[in-house]
């Protein structure tokens, strides 16, 4: 057996492929966070229950329609980027439109809709709410879709965002905790990632590699990359950078920038959905699994930088490594390392180690 | 006679403004700032818009491609009714905007900047032509747009709009705070762009520049447009601009 300082090899490998394995959730929930604060300019706090509800879709893909793990890592980020498409249309941009009829038709669609679910065809609660919820955005999305669009908005603080992202999080959350309750569901893992490697240095047995956590940073650091190639490198990342500059003036140059608002909440809850399915054989599938990961990822997020892409990225692997290594040698802080690193960039660098002060 | 009724309505339509503003009012959040604003451009024509600090020239402007949150009256471009569109909708009818404080962002390349603003409608000028107007930005293509000097940030703001194919252009001051041989080169542009057959409104504090390249000046006081002065009669009614002026 191998000792490093004294650690054998095999816990020392062990935690560490942990900690990559965290960091690899933290850097793509981090880099939607970054994406969707750069241009929305909230924080989406509904990102961990979305990023449950990817975990949620890939096991009922499975379970209700037989549909498996490599159609769901598609399928649920298409689904629950929908989700959020449609979550941006209706409850999100309202906050900035002048007047609030449309508002006013999702609150009215909702509440009938529930009514009449409820009362009329008996649903449960849970049923009957999802139901409702489904009657007032698609009638809303109709009232929106019918009449002229928006042209005068009004500013709205940023923290109307965060606190609506917030409600809906906790509204997804006891959805799924009624209808699936807490103790979680098995996902398994694809057989054709089952198994795992021996790795040796020199012969000597280092630590044992299972496939499908290789498998986990492998996609993740790909999605990293790719997202990170597509805002810095092409011409939708040109427009993307720009509006998140100066909206105003890309508008007037005859781009659609409430389209592309949307389309980023959109590709931001769909990377997280896509993390909730890379996890799904991972952890259990479990409605608490986003609200507990969320709050680190938000320390994350801070100490990256709010909105900075690479930051997101470097930053969230990173800090996973932190972790695991605290792990080891100083089990004692592994909990809360995150969070005093957090506290300290924020004494000496409020923007974040990758943020630009403004 | 049959080609005299064949030009006619062309003629007519030649005369007809390309641009047309009338009772035009606009406001800042609770703060109302146009009262009334009333100008018309016809097609080709360069025209100026001359007044003090704050006189509402900018906010015109803004107005104009829609970028106001509120505003009333009526603007029409090419016989379109734009008071009621979204400035991404207006920019589309073939509207170039240079901004005061020219806009170039500074998480894109000079070549990302310039290749920003949608083409709108063909015609436009190619990326070669534009580098023809402005070599700097050629040599500086790489470069993150905001490390460019104020000049070459001017004529990158002017150059990415004449890409589009838009046919109006409206220049918030682009010779603000620039040495002398900028102001030249950018004057040069104008005319070169007016030759061309490109419509512009032009927002200046320098009437002597506005001189060299207007065909008319406009004359704002306090969102509203008090006097029109041909080019030609600019001299004659020097003491007056400069009573207006404040100089
Ligand atoms: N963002 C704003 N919020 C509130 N009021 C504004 C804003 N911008 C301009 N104003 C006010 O509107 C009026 C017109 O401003 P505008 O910028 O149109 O003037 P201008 O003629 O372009 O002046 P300048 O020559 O200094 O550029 C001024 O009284 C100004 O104080
Ligand atoms: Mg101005």
């Amino acid at each position: 057996m191998i000792t490093i300082f004294g650690v054998p090899s095999a816990a020392l490998f062990g935690q560490l492929l942990l900690g990559l394995i965290n960091g690899s959730f933290y850097a793509i929930l981090s880099l939607g966070l970054a994406v969707i604060f750069g241009l929305l300019n909230i924080i989406n706090f509904a990102h961990g229950a979305l990023y449950m509800m990817g975990a949620f879709v890939a096991w009922m893909l499975l379970n209700y329609l037989g549909i498996g793990y490599w159609w769901a890592l598609i399928l649920a980020p298409v689904i629950v980027g929908g989700v959020g498409i449609l979550i941006e249309r209706n409850y999100i941009a309202p906050l900035s439109f002048s007047d609030q009829r449309q508002s006013f038709v999702l609150i009215g669609a909702t509440a009938i809709g529930f009514l009449v679910l409820s009362f009329g065809f008996s649903l449960s609660a849970t049923l009957a709410f999802v139901g409702a919820a489904v009657i007032g955005v698609a009638a809303a999305s109709i009232y929106a879709w019918k009449r002229p669009s928006q042209s005068s908005t009004v500013h709205v603080d940023h923290l109307y965002g965060l606190l609506l992202t917030f409600g809906l999080a906790l509204i997804i959350q006891g959805l799924f905790r009624n209808q699936y309750g807490v103790s979680g569901l098995p996902y398994g893992i694809p057989p054709q990632l089952a198994g795992g490697q021996q790795i040796r240095l020199f012969d000597a047995p280092i630590m044992f590699m299972p496939n499908y956590r290789a498998w986990v940073i492998v996609a993740s650091l790909i999605v990293c990359l790719a997202t990170w190639f597509m805002i810095e490198k092409t011409k939708l990342g040109a427009y993307l950078r720009a509006a998140t500059e100066n909206p105003t003036l890309v508008s007037a140059f005859g781009v659609n920038v409430p389209l592309m608002i949307t389309l980023t909440y959109g590709f931001g809850v769909a990377l997280a959905a896509f993390a909730g399915v890379l996890a799904a054989p991972i952890y259990s599938v479990n409605p608490n699994m986003g609200a507990d990961l969320i709050i680190v990822v938000f320390a994350v997020v801070v100490i990256g930088g709010m909105g900075s892409i690479l930051g997101s990225i470097v930053t969230g692997f990173t800090l996973g490594l932190v972790e695991g290594f605290t792990k080891v040698f100083y089990p004692e802080a592994s909990s809360t390392v995150i969070f005093v690193i957090m506290v300290l960039v924020l004494l000496v660098k409020p923007a974040g180690l990758f943020g630009r002060a403004s | 006679m049959a080609e005299a009724a064949l030009r006619a309505p062309g003629a007519a339509r030649a005369s007809a403004p390309l641009l047309g503003i009338s009772n035009l009012e606009a406001w800042y959040g609770e703060s109302h700032v146009l009262h009334g604003v009333t100008f018309d451009v016809a097609p080709g024509e360069v025209v100026t818009l001359l007044g003090r600090n704050g006189a509402g020239k900018t906010t015109t402007l803004r107005s104009i491609i829609g970028i106001m949150s509120k505003r009333t009256g009526s603007v029409t471009f090419d016989g379109v009714e734009t008071i009621r569109m979204p400035s991404r909708a207006i920019a589309r009818l073939g509207m170039g905007y240079v901004p005061e404080e020219r806009g170039i962002f500074a998480s894109l390349s000079v070549y990302e900047n310039l290749m920003l603003p949608p083409v709108v409608k063909p015609g436009g000028l190619t990326v070669e032509q534009i580098y023809e107007l402005f070599p700097n930005l050629r040599e500086r293509s790489g470069s993150q747009g905001t490390k460019l000097s104020g000049g070459e940030q001017q004529m990158l703001s002017i150059g990415r709009i004449l890409r589009t194919g838009a046919k109006l252009l409206l220049l918030d001051e682009p010779t603000e705070g620039l040495a002398p041989v900028i102001v030249q080169q950018i004057g040069r542009t104008i005319e070169r762009l007016k030759r061309d057959g490109f419509t512009i409104v032009l927002v200046e504090q320098n009437f002597r520049f506005a001189q060299t390249v207007a065909d008319r000046h406009y004359v704002m006081e306090q969102g509203k447009v008090v006097d029109m002065i041909p080019n030609a009669e600019l001299d004659r009614n020097i003491e007056k601009l400069h009573r207006y002026l404040g100089v």
